[in-house]
């Protein structure tokens, strides 16, 4: 199928997106790389008048240093994060959640910031950077804001992104040295996850000194597993060694039941995947 | 109705689309160029598979006004001189086809997989073709066909794949 009509904009600053979007409000889509977008577009579960298209605005690609973050722009490619030496080297767990994301013709020309932006609990990139406490800068006609992850996201396929704002960049604190691992479970390769875990472990003379730990499709947002990673700390990097505090990670989760599985087993889909990711991650 | 201007195979093409149109009907409705096929609607399939500005892409999943100004590389485009492209070859080699409804969308992504990693693993051939679906499940000899390219060299022929 094709997607009904819709009018055409492709601004080339961040500036000329605001203002159409001003313009246009309710009738206008934003699109990123458009590989969710276009599939929803195409079987017409939805239809803008007017699309307005981020592809041509240079300054929101590519990855840079600030201090004690790396900086995403929005709209870089998934495979271009996914072989940035920045983010492999301060921010690992991302390539490690890009690596299972989709297929290659969809990372060449899906962005970072789009896939964000959508908020589709099964969504790959969601938990890795609630793991890591990425923070969001939106802007808007008023200037810019950063959100943080725990606010970001905010229900199924609904963020702090306002209707009149658009995602530019986000930050992800360094975390330099520290293993990662994304555990994902899934029937068909190229597809959504049915639960997936996103880790990452800094070790210190042995053992965990911290735990970052996020949950993929276990309720209506990514979720991060606070008590895991609280447990966490101190425990030796092998199966049993965590075992104990991974049976905390479908805890205070909502995961939906449907064809791939119900939420009990969801739930312990979450318990096994996070012992693993951890134990991955850990290099174990 | 929008103004495009792009490279396609090697020819430099300029029309007024429509911005819904897709850029696998541009391709194959404007240009003619039905070597690339439509095997699905959602986007899984990869039978559609091209090549834009040198990256595979799902053209059924692209908008043909995104193209403007772009390069893109059809199955139609990948020989040259009247010879096949080693990865062509090696499909023909190795049988690595049954129905044939896959195969331009199998050949362009296992060229932009050889452009990426000119010595895969088998695995690394799997997990590369993970976006592309042959109904007949003839998996085993695109794989062998891959494998077959690589051994030749495939990375250094063919080069207006790489656009």
């Amino acid at each position: 199928m094709i997607p009904t009509a819709f009018d055409y904009l492709a601004p080339t600053t961040v500036e000329e997106a605001l203002s159409a979007l001003a313009q246009h409000g309710d009738d206008a889509k934003i699109m990123a790389g458009g590989q969710s977008l276009l599939p929803v577009l195409r079987m017409r579960l939805n239809a803008p008048e007017m699309v307005i298209d981020l592809g041509r605005i240079d300054s929101l690609r590519g990855v840079r240093d600030d201090g004690d973050a790396i900086v995403i722009g929005a709209m870089t490619p998934h495979f271009e994060v996914a072989k940035d030496p920045l983010v492999t080297e301060h921010a690992a767990l991302i390539p490690k959640a890009i690596e299972h994301l989709a297929d290659a013709q969809v990372r060449h020309r899906g962005t970072f910031g789009g896939a964000l932006a959508h908020a589709d609990p099964a969504g790959d990139l969601g938990a890795p950077a609630l793991a890591l406490g990425a923070q969001f800068v939106i802007a808007g006609s008023g200037g810019t804001r950063t959100v943080g992850a725990d606010e970001f996201f905010v229900d199924l396929f609904e963020t702090a992104i306002g209707e009149d704002e658009i995602l530019t960049e986000v930050r992800v604190p360094k975390h330099t040295g520290w293993g990662a691992h994304y555990e994902k479970f899934v029937r068909v390769v190229h597809q959504w996850p049915i639960v997936a875990v996103a880790a990452a472990v800094r070790m210190d003379g042995g053992s965990i000194a911290e735990a970052r730990v996020g949950l993929t499709n276990m309720g209506s947002t990514p979720i991060r597993a606070r008590a895991v990673e609280a447990a966490l700390v101190g425990a030796a990097p092998t199966d049993d060694g965590v075992r104990a505090a991974a049976e905390q990670a479908a805890e205070g989760t909502n995961p939906p039941s449907d064809l791939n599985g119900d939420a009990d087993y969801r739930r312990h889909l979450a318990r096994v995947l996070t012992r693993r990711a951890v134990v991955a991650a850990a290099g174990g | 109705m929008t103004r495009i201007h792009l490279t396609v195979d090697g020819a430099s093409v300029a029309d007024d689309v429509e911005p819904r149109m897709l850029l696998v009907q541009y391709l194959r409705e404007k240009l003619g160029k039905t070597g690339t096929v439509i095997g699905c609607d959602t986007s899984n399939c990869g039978a559609c598979t091209v090549h834009l500005d040198g990256r595979s892409v799902k053209s059924c999943n692209v908008l043909a006004v995104q193209a403007d100004g772009a390069e893109v590389t059809t199955i139609e485009g990948l020989s040259k001189n009247g010879s096949l492209h080693q990865v062509q070859e090696s499909f023909r080699e190795c049988h690595g086809l049954q129905c044939g409804f896959c195969t331009p969308g199998m050949i362009m992504q296992s060229v932009d997989l050889l452009n990426e990693n000119p010595n895969p693993s088998e695995e690394e051939i799997r997990l590369g073709l993970e976006g592309n679906l042959c109904r007949c499940t003839g998996y085993h000899n695109i794989v062998k066909a891959v494998q077959h390219a690589a051994a030749q060299g495939s990375s250094t022929v063919g080069q207006g794949a790489q656009a």
